[in-house]
C-alpha cells in the first residue's frame, strides 16, 4: 500500500523531502503558509524578483516540479498536529485575513517537519524606531517586492547571512553604509580557518558566499568585524547608529563608540528554529533547543521526521540534504538505497559547515548595551527593568505580571531574549493551537465531528 | 509555631498570609515558583452564582466579602515585584436557552433563600446588560456579587504581602517527611530538611500525592480545563456571562468531557472563553474536542465571537474531590499535617477564607465559619472511588 507522507514547509528542506518521498513511491502532501513555495530562501515573485538574488535557481526550478506529482497546499496555516492516535494535521487554507478559509484535515502515515527558522534580532536601545527591521525582513522585501527600507542601511548582527542581506539591499537599489559583524577576526579565523567566503570544499556554499563578498568589495561597502550596533538614534525615524567594538563575549568596549549616519538598520543575530509544530507533535528537543533526530532524520516520535533549521541552524544546503534523507526515510526508503547516497554524503559535508556557524553564536555580553528602559517585548512594550522586577517569579507568573510575550506575536519575537534576561526557560513555543484561527473556524470542527457521529 | 506551607498557588499564598498575620513563622515551599500551575491557568473566578445551598455556598458568600477587603488592602500598597490583583466586581449574568429558563429560575430561588443576590432579568434588561448577546437567549439571572481577579497576579500579591510580613519563600520540591511520636516534625526537600511544628499541604491537583508522601491520606484528582483567549478588542462583553448548564457541569462526577460556556472580558481587552472539565489524569493529549466544543458553544451565546481571532489557549488541572467540597483541616492519621486543597474551579474565590480556616486549625485563631463540613476526615473523602 502506498505510504502517505505529509510535509510541513515548502522551503529547501520541505521541497527536497517531497522530491525524495515521491521518488520512493509515496503519496505526498505539502503544506506551506506562503503564497508561493520556496520558503524564505527562495522567496520570490514572478514579476518583481531580481533573478540575481535567486541563488541555486536551477535547483529550485527542479524541486518546484514536485508540485506536479505531490499535492501542495499554499497559504495553508497548520494549526494543530496530533500524533497520539496516528498522524493527523489540521490546517486552514486561504488568505490569513480571509473569512472563508477551507478547513483541511490530513491523515498521514509519516510526517516531515521542515518548518525552518525565524531570523532573530537582539534588542538595542532605539530599535523600536521606524526604519529598523530584521535582516530577514529586509531580504524578503528586496527579494519578493524589489523594495528597500531606506536609502542608506546599516546591516548589523552576526553570521554569514549578513552577506546576502547586504547584497540583496544593494541589488534592490539601496546603499549599504556598513556591514557590522559581532564576531571578531580572530574568532572567525579560528572557526573557519579563513574568511567564510574562502571556505573550500563546501560546494555551493563557498561560491555563493564569495559572490556576496565580491559584491561588497565592488561597492566598497565597509565590513566591520568584532563590532556591533549598540544604540540607534533618531527623532521619529532612524537618523544614525552608534557602532562600537565588542569583546569575544560581545561585551561593548567603552571608548570605541563611533556614529554612522543612516536612515535604516537591518538587524540579524542568527536564527531561532520554529519548533511549535515539533513540540506539539511530541518530539524531544536537545538542550540547545533543536529537534533531536537520528541518521534517518527520525525524531523521538514514531513516523515523525524533521529536517532543516529545526534540527540545527545550517543554511539551505544543509536543509536540502537533510530534507532529502527525511523524505526518503519517511516514505519507507532505506539509507542503503543508492538513490539517497548522494544526499547522505552532502549532509555530512554540510554539517561541517553548520558546525562553523557556532563562531557567530550570540555572546552573553550583549545585554551590556541595553538600557533599563529598553523595550524587550515590543507587542506589550515591556522594558528590561520591568522584566528584572519579576525575574525571580515562576515563568508563568513573570509573564502574566509583565505581559512579556502575551501580545500579538505570542513571544515569537522576544521569547529567547526574555529567557536570556530572566535566566529561565519560559517555553514560549509550547502552545495548544499553532497559528491564528477564528473562534468560528474552531467551532466548525465541533459541528463537523458531531455531524459524523449522528 | 513554625509552619511549612507546600505550594505557592492561590490557596498556599492565602494560607501563608493568614498564618503569618496570625503570628506563625511561615516557610512556603514550591517546586516551580509562585502561581506556576493551576492558579495561572484559570479565570480567577470569585463566584456565588454557581453555588447551590450548602457548605460550599456558605464558604463562597463569606469569601466573596473577604476578597473585597483583601484586594483593597493588597492594591493600596503597590511595591516593586508585587502586581495589582486586577480585582473587578463586575457581576455575573447567567442565561438560559428555551426550556432551561425554568430550571435556572428555580435554582436562583434557592440561592436567594440563603442570601445570595440573584435578580431575574427580562429579555429587554438582558440586552441592556449585554447588548451583544444572541437573540436566542430570552431569560437570565443577574448576580451583582460575582467578581474576578487576575489569578496569577492576585496570588503573587498575596504571597508578596506575606513575605513582607516576615514569611519566607523557597523553591524546593518536597520529597519526604520527618515524623516523631505520630507527629510530623518536618519535610525533606530537594534542598535539604525543613523542620516544622505544622505542615500545610496546598499542592492543588498534586495534593493527594503530597499527602501520601507525608504519610497522610487525601483523595484528590486532576480535572483538566481549557480556556481560549481572543485577540484584544473594543469591550463587547461586560459581565461574566455563563450558560446555565455551568451549574450542572461543576457538580458532576462524570469523567467524560463536559463544557459549559463562560465568556468575559479582561482589562487587557482580550475575551476569555471557558470552560471544559475532563478527568483525563495529567494528560496533554486530545485537546481538540474541548477546544472546538467551547468555541461552538461560545459563538451560540455571542455570535460576534465567530469572527474574532484566537490569540492563545491554555489548559490546567483543577484539584477535584469526589464529593465536590474542598478539604480543609488536619489529616486523620498524621498529627500536625493539615490539608487545604480540592477546591476544583473555586480555589481563587475561596482562598482567603480557606486561609482563615487553616489559621484556625493550626493556631486556634477564630474560625470564620463552622469548619466541620470541610474536614479531610469526612466520610465523603475516605471512600475509595
Amino acid at each position: 500500500m502506498t505510504r502517505r507522507v505529509a510535509i510541513l514547509g515548502a522551503g529547501p528542506a520541505g521541497l527536497a523531502a517531497a522530491e525524495a518521498a515521491l521518488s520512493a513511491g509515496a503519496d505526498v502532501v505539502v503544506l506551506d503558509e506562503g503564497e508561493r513555495i520556496g520558503g524564505q530562501y527562495w522567496r520570490h515573485h514572478e514579476q518583481l524578483t531580481d533573478r540575481r538574488m535567486q541563488h541555486q535557481h536551477a535547483r529550485f526550478a527542479r524541486l518546484g516540479r514536485v508540485a506536479e506529482a505531490a499535492t501542495v497546499h499554499r497559504e495553508a496555516s497548520v494549526w494543530r498536529v496530533d500524533t497520539a492516535h496516528g498522524i493527523r494535521v489540521h490546517a486552514l487554507v486561504g488568505p490569513a485575513d480571509g473569512s472563508d478559509r477551507e478547513a483541511l484535515t490530513i491523515d498521514a502515515d509519516a510526517l516531515v517537519i521542515a518548518t525552518g527558522a525565524h531570523d532573530r534580532a537582539l534588542p538595542v536601545p532605539g530599535w523600536t524606531l521606524p526604519g529598523v527591521i530584521t535582516a530577514g525582513a529586509a531580504q524578503a522585501l528586496a527579494k519578493r517586492d524589489g523594495a528597500i527600507v531606506g536609502e542608506r542601511t546599516v546591516v548589523a548582527g552576526s553570521g554569514p547571512f549578513l552577506l546576502p542581506v547586504a547584497d540583496s539591499i544593494a541589488l534592490a537599489g539601496g546603499s549599504v553604509a556598513e556591514v557590522v559583524e559581532a564576531a571578531g577576526v580572530a574568532a572567525i579565523a579560528r572557526g573557519w580557518g579563513r574568511a567564510p567566503w574562502q571556505l573550500a570544499g563546501v560546494a555551493g556554499k563557498a561560491g555563493e558566499l564569495a559572490q556576496y563578498a565580491g559584491g561588497l568589495l565592488r561597492r566598497r561597502t565597509p565590513f566591520r568585524f568584532g563590532q556591533a550596533v549598540t544604540r540607534i538614534h533618531g527623532q521619529g525615524h532612524v537618523e544614525a547608529v552608534t557602532v562600537q567594538h565588542v569583546d569575544a563575549q560581545w561585551r561593548p568596549v567603552a571608548g570605541t563608540e563611533r556614529t554612522v549616519t543612516c536612515d535604516s538598520v537591518a538587524l540579524g543575530h542568527g536564527f531561532t528554529p520554529r519548533l511549535e509544530a515539533a513540540i506539539q507533535a511530541g518530539c524531544d528537543l536537545s538542550p540547545e533547543r533543536f529537534v533531536v533526530v537520528d541518521d534517518r532524520q527520525a525524531t523521538s516520535v514514531a513516523s515523525v521526521f524533521a529536517a532543516g533549521e529545526v534540527t540545527g541552524i545550517g543554511g539551505a544546503d544543509t536543509a536540502l540534504a537533510e530534507g532529502a534523507v527525511a523524505g526518503f526515510a519517511a516514505a519507507g526508503g532505506s539509507l542503503d538505497d543508492r538513490r539517497i547516497s548522494g544526499a547522505v554524503r552532502a549532509r555530512k559535508r554540510m554539517h561541517a559547515f553548520a558546525t562553523r556557524l557556532a563562531t557567530h553564536a550570540i555572546g552573553p555580553g550583549w545585554t551590556g548595551w541595553l538600557d533599563e528602559d529598553t523595550i524587550i517585548c515590543r507587542c506589550e512594550s515591556v522594558t528590561r527593568a520591568r522584566l528584572s522586577e519579576y525575574a525571580a517569579a515562576s515563568s508563568r507568573a513573570m509573564r502574566l505580571a509583565t505581559r512579556a510575550g502575551l501580545g500579538a506575536c505570542q513571544g515569537r519575537t522576544c521569547g529567547r531574549t526574555v529567557e536570556t534576561l530572566i535566566a529561565a526557560d519560559v517555553d514560549f513555543d509550547r502552545r495548544p493551537v499553532l497559528s491564528s484561527i477564528r473562534i468560528g473556524e474552531l467551532a466548525r470542527l465541533h459541528h463537523a465531528e458531531h455531524k459524523e457521529q449522528e | 509555631m513554625r509552619t511549612v506551607v507546600i505550594g505557592a498557588g492561590a490557596v498556599g499564598a492565602a494560607c501563608a498570609l493568614a498564618l503569618t498575620e496570625a503570628g506563625a513563622e511561615v516557610i512556603v515551599l514550591d517546586r516551580a515558583g509562585v502561581a506556576a500551575e493551576t492558579s495561572s491557568r484559570c479565570e480567577g473566578n470569585i463566584l456565588v452564582s454557581d453555588k447551590g445551598p450548602g457548605p460550599e455556598a456558605d464558604l463562597a458568600i463569606l469569601a466573596n466579602r473577604t476578597w473585597r477587603e483583601l484586594a483593597k488592602r493588597l492594591d493600596d500598597e503597590p511595591a516593586p515585584g508585587r502586581p495589582a490583583t486586577e480585582f473587578e466586581a463586575k457581576g455575573g449574568v447567567v442565561v438560559a436557552f428555551g426550556a432551561g429558563a425554568g430550571a435556572l429560575e428555580e435554582f436562583a430561588a434557592t440561592q436567594r433563600a440563603i442570601g445570595i443576590r440573584a435578580v431575574p432579568v427580562s429579555a429587554a434588561e438582558l440586552r441592556e446588560l449585554e447588548p451583544h448577546l444572541s437573540d436566542a437567549v430570552d431569560a437570565g439571572v443577574h448576580y451583582p456579587d460575582d467578581a474576578q481577579v487576575q489569578p496569577s497576579l492576585a496570588t503573587q500579591a498575596m504571597l508578596a504581602h506575606a513575605l513582607r510580613l516576615g514569611a519566607e519563600f523557597r523553591i524546593a520540591e518536597v520529597i519526604g517527611a520527618r515524623h516523631a511520636h505520630g507527629r510530623i516534625t518536618g519535610v525533606d526537600t530537594s534542598d535539604g530538611v525543613v523542620e516544622a511544628d505544622a505542615v500545610v499541604n496546598c499542592a492543588g491537583p498534586w495534593a493527594g500525592a503530597v499527602a501520601e508522601l507525608l504519610g497522610g491520606r487525601l483523595d484528590i484528582r486532576p480535572r483538566r480545563g481549557v480556556i481560549l483567549v481572543t485577540t484584544p478588542m473594543r469591550q463587547r462583553v461586560f459581565h461574566k456571562v455563563y450558560d446555565a448548564d455551568y451549574v450542572g457541569a461543576v457538580g458532576s462526577a462524570d469523567a467524560a468531557l463536559q463544557t459549559s460556556t463562560v465568556v468575559e472580558s479582561t482589562p487587557a481587552g482580550t475575551v476569555l472563553i471557558g470552560s471544559s472539565r475532563e478527568r483525563v489524569g495529567f494528560s496533554a493529549e486530545d485537546m481538540l474536542p474541548p477546544l472546538a466544543e467551547i468555541a461552538a458553544k461560545a459563538t451560540r451565546l455571542f455570535p460576534f465571537l465567530a469572527d474574532t481571532m484566537l490569540l492563545r489557549s491554555y489548559f490546567g488541572f483543577r484539584p477535584y474531590t469526589p464529593d465536590h467540597l474542598p478539604a480543609i483541616g488536619e489529616d486523620g492519621d498524621v498529627a500536625g499535617l493539615f490539608h487545604a486543597a480540592g477546591h476544583e474551579g473555586a480555589g481563587i474565590g475561596l482562598a482567603p477564607t480557606t486561609g482563615e480556616l487553616i489559621a484556625h486549625a493550626v493556631l486556634g485563631s477564630p474560625a470564620p465559619l463552622d469548619p466541620t463540613p470541610f474536614l479531610p476526615t469526612r466520610a465523603g473523602l475516605r471512600s475509595a472511588a
